[in-house]
């Protein structure tokens, strides 16, 4: 591990009038680590993640982001154009909804083409073989690559937003409840399919997620959050297997075994 | 013509409009938002133009209207008539004689020179539209030169046909900075936009812009490294003048699959073929 962390989130607070999303919501990210949050409905998961992204304004809090050549930034304080170019060069975003994350009328390979070209990319028989091998890399079949996300089931074209996000080699990437909305077979490949990408490249990622399993599976540590405070962190298995707060221990005894 | 101001606007609306044109000759392909006023003709038909022309005519220029490449067009007979009434003066068929040229959906085939104005008529000034429907959206990306979304449409392009297929109001980068729709001129014109000598003005009407591309100015059109931009080609010459290098118009001539190639500029055609 390197000496500095990657993400360095320290009393983040957003309230909607007197309606409290996150209140001194506090972490350290370091690279290669995944981190999950999880909580119930409404405890300010998403918001968290907009926040720390810069997408929505903060009532107070810093944000410390690690360049790639090692200068660390604040992210709440950089202007529109340098977070939009962070946004593009080092962060991916995953929405719960493909929809959300792609364009819809172009398609597959334009979709993953995009940020490339976003960078500068102007060589149309590169764009399509990188396209192409990161099909590959989130299994869909290269024969798809000129087809519609329109045309995808909802586990491709969940497949298919990852592959957009991480072809530019981002060093950061923000999952809001990646496998939401997919159903449990589909889930577990895509699941199989994250955690070999975030091995393989090194990223570091940020999960959120009510599914306890996609935590265990995917992150080496876990946030659980509720009305908008941490109530307890700590790596994943400890968290899980010997939860110390009373409302970590309701979620993970509210867990159905089948 | 007598209760009208000379060309119509009235003189604060002119300097109102003079200004936004200034503003957008600082900035080339900036789109320049004006109070676009009512004008005595719909929409669609080139009121943002009609709104130009009558900001910087004065009486002694001499004006030239083209529609789709036609002098004799009812677009273009009705704005020349429209402005020969209102100014008084003199209007031209020819391009070389011509001070301020008015037109819609071509760049006339004689080279511009020094002194001119060509003045077209914009439906949609904005190129990122089709892929960004909000405008605060569209001026950020504009102002963060976020164009490279912009490919992504030349990428489709090339997927499903081959090669580049939008052949008509084009993309362009204007002096390295901001992306302009050319207005639906065919992309054979827009080689003739680059470094023209002529000071270059846009008016949309109804979505109230103008933006303009000062003389000399580099104009690029966008493209790949590995399909680069080209114009159309045509097999066929000029059934009328023999023109081969003229942007042509296929016309179906009978009902049993006759048809002919002629060329758009109708100014340029009858000039050949005077041998003028």
């Amino acid at each position: 591990m390197s000496e500095r962390p990657l993400l360095s989130v320290r009393g983040l607070t957003k309230r909607y009038g007197a309606h409290v999303a996150c209140l001194d919501v506090g972490f350290d990210l370091w690279p290669g680590e995944v981190l999950a949050v999880v909580g119930e409905s409404g405890s300010g998961k998403t918001t968290l993640l907009a926040c720390l992204s810069g997408r929505l304004p903060v009532c107070a809090g810093h944000v410390e982001f690690t360049l790639r050549d090692g200068s660390v930034v604040s992210v709440l304080d950089l202007s529109e154009a340098e977070r939009r170019k962070l946004a593009r060069t080092d962060w991916g975003i995953v929405r719960q909804d493909p929809r959300d994350g792609l364009r819809l009328g172009v398609s597959a390979g334009a979709n993953v083409g995009e940020p490339l070209m976003a960078l500068g990319a102007r060589h149309y028989g590169q764009l399509r073989a990188a396209a192409l091998d990161w099909l590959d890399k989130v299994e869909i079949d290269g024969d798809r690559v000129d087809d519609l996300p329109e045309t995808f089931s909802g586990g491709m074209q969940q497949r298919l937003q990852i592959a957009r996000n991480l072809v530019t080699r981002p060093r950061l990437v923000l999952m809001d409840e990646p496998t939401g909305g997919l159903d449990v077979s589909v889930q577990a490949r895509l699941l199989d399919l994250l955690r070999g990408l975030v091995a393989d490249l090194g990223l570091s990622a940020i999960v959120v997620t009510h599914d306890l399993a996609v935590a265990r599976l995917l992150s080496h540590r876990l946030l659980v959050m509720r009305r908008g405070q941490v109530v307890e962190g700590g790596l994943t298995d400890q968290v899980l297997d010997d939860p110390q707060h009373p409302y970590t221990q309701l979620l993970v005894s509210s867990v159905l075994q089948p | 013509m007598s209760g009208y101001n000379f060309a119509f606007l009235d003189e604060h609306t002119k300097r109102m409009i003079r200004r936004a044109i200034l503003k957008a000759v600082a900035i080339p392909g900036y789109q320049v938002p004006f109070g676009s006023r009512e004008m005595p003709l719909s929409y669609g038909w080139g009121t943002g133009g009609v709104q130009v022309t009558a900001s910087v005519i004065g009486p002694d220029d001499v004006l030239k209207v083209i529609d789709q490449g036609a002098d004799d067009t009812t677009n273009a007979v009705s704005i020349r008539q429209f402005f020969r009434r209102t100014t008084g003066v003199r209007t031209t068929t020819r391009a070389d004689e011509a001070t301020i040229i008015q037109t819609r959906h071509r760049v006339p085939e004689t080279p511009l020179v020094e002194g001119q104005i060509l003045v077209l008529q914009v439906p949609i000034p904005e190129p990122l539209r089709w892929l960004e429907p909000r405008e605060t959206e569209t001026r950020t990306m504009h102002a963060l030169e976020e164009y490279g979304v912009m490919h992504v449409r030349l990428y489709e392009d090339i997927t499903r046909h081959g090669h580049v297929e939008t052949s008509y109001d084009y993309p362009v980068r204007v002096n390295g900075r901001y992306l302009m729709r050319p207005s639906p001129i065919p992309k054979f014109d827009n080689p003739k936009l680059d470094r023209n000598p002529a000071l270059l003005l846009f008016g949309a009407g109804r979505e109230k812009r103008i933006y303009a591309v000062p003389p000399y100015t580099p104009v690029r059109s966008l493209d790949f490294d590995d399909y680069p931009f080209t114009i159309e080609r045509w097999e066929h010459a000029c059934a009328l003048c023999g023109a081969r290098d003229a942007f042509l118009d296929e016309i179906v001539v009978d009902d049993k699959g006759g048809r002919m190639f002629v060329c758009s500029d109708t100014d340029h055609c009858e000039r050949r073929r005077s041998g003028a």
